[in-house]
């Protein structure tokens, strides 16, 4: 992890957004990542998202657990608050925070072995209990900082780059938050940023958890031939099953952002997921649908990519617990405190 | 001789045939009665059909701890029959329901039997074997109210408050009561010399459990996020609150909730949730038992070293490992002193009654927000499950909650810089920001290395200065604590000291081991770290009785690891067998330590 603040250069002709920022403004410290990994593409990505959506770094919490993805939270949106909390269990502080003040808005990015092993837990109950967040899974099938162990994702028959390999079946993250009920799943690859930014973006205007998992290759310990997620086996494999858009409530949709069979989804502020299968008949809004097809391709080797699964009633953590709007950290004290003269009253109960 | 207001009886029955309510309506009409009283649920890990007891304890001078001597016993359980007999006191009474032949094997010379057909009286008056069972309860009530001469205005009060909605329930159970007292008055001489008499000490009372009261002390508190995973003997206390929340905390237009209360997939994430609510600015809790503790440990050292709030409540069941779940200790005080790897040491409060785990309760936010760390409430399965007999409960409402630290937007605009772990003003707290606030506040929150503005570091010294400075504010937060009771006798050169519930037994112990001459001065210590009062009380005595429940004299330990007292100064007294401490352990465990040193 690092702390080396990048310089303050801002070149006067770079773009600014509705909030008067830049880009630079949503970026963090310096990686302290290999050079080439897939996650520092992922970060670049959820910078140019944040930026387009006009989303003030200040309100946003970026969480996340242990392990080479759980540092990046540092290396975006410095003006924001981060947590990298302990391993796999990024989901339960998002779970308290997100419960604490619903406002804010939450990111967290895990990798395979914080989310599919050691978290495999909270993550489930996360998706289950549909907390408001975006979650990005930087799944590169290994273990990073411990230098090249199999990570629950990796594929059977994968090889290791000691030449081992993997035996046993990998656990699919995004079959596993179909099934638990997840009310958003995409899956997407580092290496295509022109299909990320969109899914980012779709992700964090989504009510509920939104899942994105994204092949990110690490080019240290998983980029050898014979892996299963490497750049280049990823390249040759992806194959976009739906493209996803994102238009922001305040534009209008046109025509050339939906060509095709296209279909669009409202999301809860106002704004448009819109998306078209590439697929024939594939239905990003039919849960069992999606399930099936996946399933069926990857039998065919295919890594499918895109917005997978969309919910148009997803009901988040605090509407299903109904919060009362807004934060529960600042209300006067008179609201949550009943008083002595209540407290006398109560005393009957129990004589 | 005539015994009155001073006695103890035990009722035997099998769990969930529904004797808890005409147990409670017992107790309850002798507390009515303005008879000091307690009650103690034994009950097994189990929903059906295993052996409960329930015990009542009369006693005019207001002594409530438990006692092991039972002048009465209602023995209603075939499977616990032989042992039951056992129990009673020599010139004492059993009551059993005389509906089958007792086995005469069991009779005791030395034991009045009261023979009631409690089965034969219900199902004779009562249709339906479910009705039957529940009324055989309410009959043997009937029966102790001739007997101990209950008030049976009292008692009828009391089903007509319980009952006010149900009228058919009502019709039953004055039925029910009416066949057990007619049939004791009949049948024996009433009431026994062991009876009840009408007294004006319970006024100014109440009776309550330790989880209800630290339930309630949680939303009086200003508590908004309650995260837990169901233990026993913990869970009431997350139903209290809930308890109370739906009552003060819904929006009375919107019906909206002003708290959130998330039920975990495990301890982890219960204590991960409260930590991320603190993080994000609200005051939160879990109520958990010492294996939920167990599983908390790694995050318990993050938010200590990262310095996030949090409280956590430990109702004590014993251990080690699943132990006995339904049974009382203490034997969590080392794990939560210094949970988690590495060095940490934690604050810790210790109510011994279920009034001050309503306001211990209320304080722990206070404490956990003004030094940025988490704060564990530690009862027992004794305070947290058993009706207790205490003072009503109070709150000033001048109070306002003291979240330390904690920088406004204003505050962040003004400031020239903001960083986290600085100690600007020389006491070990450092300033903190709130998510979503202002710019200014950003940090980031890591439990690994970190120096003095917050930023990761492998740097020896930064790091030493973060970890010094957290240990620093730790020290100092033992000021803040609810300070020792101390109870000075004239002339006492040696001192008893203790923790938490055993309060009772020692108080009552104090008072008969005067009664042999033993003066001893009392100190109960209520929280960790320890003062310096605790240090002197310590110190001015060169020997102290150290009560406690649990098996390595874990409080002992403390005392002298935090206090550096000589283990030669603190003598130990231990009961940690399950069941609640009573006088006479505290009093033989004193006289034998004597004993060994004349």
């Amino acid at each position: 992890m690092t702390y080396i603040a990048k310089p303050k250069v801002h070149h006067p002709s770079l773009k600014k957004n509705a909030l008067g920022l830049t880009r630079r403004d949503y970026e963090g410290a310096i990686t302290t990542l290999c050079a080439g990994c897939g996650h520092d593409s992922i970060t670049a990505a959820i910078v140019q998202a944040f930026w387009e959506l006009d989303i003030a770094p200040h309100t946003v919490a970026k969480l996340s657990g242990i392990g080479c993805s759980s540092k990046t939270p540092a290396y975006f949106l410095k003006e924001a608050h981060g947590f990298n909390s302990v391993h796999g269990r990024m989901p339960a502080i998002a779970t308290g925070a997100g419960c604490a003040n619903q406002t804010l808005t939450m990111i967290g990015v895990s990798g395979d072995g914080d989310s599919l092993s050691i978290g495999l837990g909270q993550l489930c109950h996360a998706i289950r209990r549909n907390v408001n967040m975006l979650y990005v899974l930087e799944n590169n099938g290994v273990y990073g900082l411990t230098k090249g162990q199999f990570s629950a994702s990796a594929d059977p028959g994968s090889m290791s780059k000691k030449g081992e390999a993997n035996t046993m079946d990998a656990i699919d993250s995004v079959l596993l938050a179909l099934t638990l009920g997840a009310t958003f799943v995409a899956r997407s690859f580092s290496g295509d940023k022109a299909q990320l930014v969109p899914l980012i973006k779709a992700g964090l205007a989504h009510k509920g958890f939104a899942f994105i998992d994204v092949i990110s290759p690490c080019v240290t310990f998983n980029d050898h031939e014979g892996s299963t997620k490497s750049y280049a086996y990823t390249r040759e494999h992806q194959v976009e099953v739906v493209q996803a858009d994102f238009v922001p409530m305040r534009d209008e949709i046109t025509a050339e952002q939906t060509p095709g069979a296209a279909k669009s989804v409202m999301m809860h502020d106002g704004s448009w997921v819109t998306f078209r299968s590439v697929a024939e008949n594939y239905d990003a809004t039919n849960r069992d649908a999606a399930y099936n097809y996946i399933r069926e391709r990857q039998k065919e080797h295919e890594v499918l990519t895109g917005l997978l699964y969309i919910s148009a009633d997803s009901r988040d953590m605090a509407e299903q617990n109904e919060l009362i709007p807004g934060p529960l950290t600042n209300l006067p004290f008179e609201t949550l405190c009943p008083g002595s003269a209540e407290l006398d009253k109560l005393m009957a109960r129990f004589r | 001789m005539d015994r009155v207001n001073d006695f103890a009886f035990k009722i035997a029955t099998a769990n969930g045939t529904g004797s808890a309510s005409a147990n409670g309506l017992i107790m309850q009409a002798i507390f009515r009665m303005g008879i000091p009283v307690t009650g103690k649920n034994v009950f097994p890990s189990n929903i059906q059909g295993l052996p409960t007891w329930y015990e009542i304890r009369v006693n005019k001078h207001g002594y409530t701890a438990r006692t092991p001597h039972f002048d009465l016993m209602v023995a209603l359980n075939a499977a616990t029959y032989a042992k039951d007999v056992a129990e009673v006191r020599a010139g004492g009474w059993l009551l059993f329901d005389s509906s089958w032949p007792l086995d005469e094997k069991l009779k005791r010379p030395d034991v009045t039997y009261l023979g009631v057909p409690l089965a034969e009286l219900c199902n004779g008056a009562f249709k339906g074997v479910r009705e039957r069972i529940l009324m055989k309860n309410i009959a043997y009530a009937g029966a102790l109210a001739a007997l101990l001469g209950i008030d049976t205005e009292v008692i009828r009060q009391l089903t007509q408050e319980k009952f006010a909605k149900k009228p058919a329930l009502l019709a039953s159970n004055d039925t029910a009561i009416a066949l057990g007292y007619n049939y004791a008055k009949d049948h024996f001489q009433c009431p026994l010399p062991i009876h009840l008499e009408r007294m004006d000490e319970t006024k100014d009372k109440i009776l309550i459990d330790g989880n209800t009261a630290a339930g309630l002390g949680c939303v009086y508190g200003g508590a908004t996020v309650g995260a837990w995973y169901p233990i026993t003997p913990s869970t009431s206390m997350m139903e209290g609150f809930k308890g109370f929340c739906q009552k003060y905390r819904v929006d009375k237009e919107t019906k909206k909730h002003r708290y959130a209360i998330i039920q975990a997939e495990d301890e982890l994430a219960a204590v991960g949730m409260v930590i991320g609510a603190s993080w994000a600015g609200a005051r939160a809790f879990t109520p958990t038992s010492g294996p939920g503790i167990s599983l908390m440990n790694e995050f318990i050292g993050l938010a200590y070293y990262s310095e996030v709030p949090a409280v956590i409540f430990d109702v004590q069941r014993t251990g080690p490992s699943t132990g006995m779940p339904t049974r009382t200790q203490q034997g969590d005080l080392m794990l939560c002193a210094y949970a988690s790897h590495g060095d940490t040491r934690h604050i810790c409060i210790y109510p011994a009654d279920p009034k001050e785990a309503f306001e211990f309760a209320a304080k722990s936010f206070d404490i956990a927000e003004r030094f940025q760390t988490p704060v564990f409430v530690l009862t027992d399965l004794d305070i947290g499950m058993n009706d207790w007999m205490v003072p009503k409960l109070t709150w000033d409402d001048s109070y306002r909650p003291d979240r330390g630290k904690v920088l406004s937007a204003e505050e962040l605009e003004a400031a020239k810089s903001f960083y986290r772990y600085l100690d600007i003003d020389g006491d070990g707290v450092p300033q903190r920001s709130l998510p979503g606030v202002h710019p200014k506040g950003a940090y980031f929150t890591r439990g690994s290395g970190h120096n003095k503005f917050g930023a990761y570091t492998e740097d020896s010294d930064e790091y030493q200065e973060v970890l010094d400075r957290v240990n620093r504010k730790i020290q100092n937060a033992a000021r803040a604590l609810p300070a020792p009771v101390i109870r000075k006798t004239p002339g006492a050169k040696m001192g008893l000291v203790t923790v938490g519930g055993c309060h009772a037994a020692c108080m009552e112990a104090l008072d008969l081991l005067a009664k042999d001459g033993i003066h001893l001065d009392y100190m109960r210590v209520r929280g960790f770290p320890f003062s310096d009062e605790v240090r002197q009380f310590l110190a001015e005595h060169d020997t102290n009785f150290v009560v406690e429940q649990n098996r390595d004299a874990q409080l002992r330990s403390l005392l002298m690891l935090d206090t550096g007292t000589p283990l030669t100064k603190l003598e130990s007294v231990r009961y940690y067998a399950g069941f609640p401490m009573s006088a006479h352990h505290v009093i033989s465990g004193v006289k034998a330590k004597l004993e060994k040193a004349a």
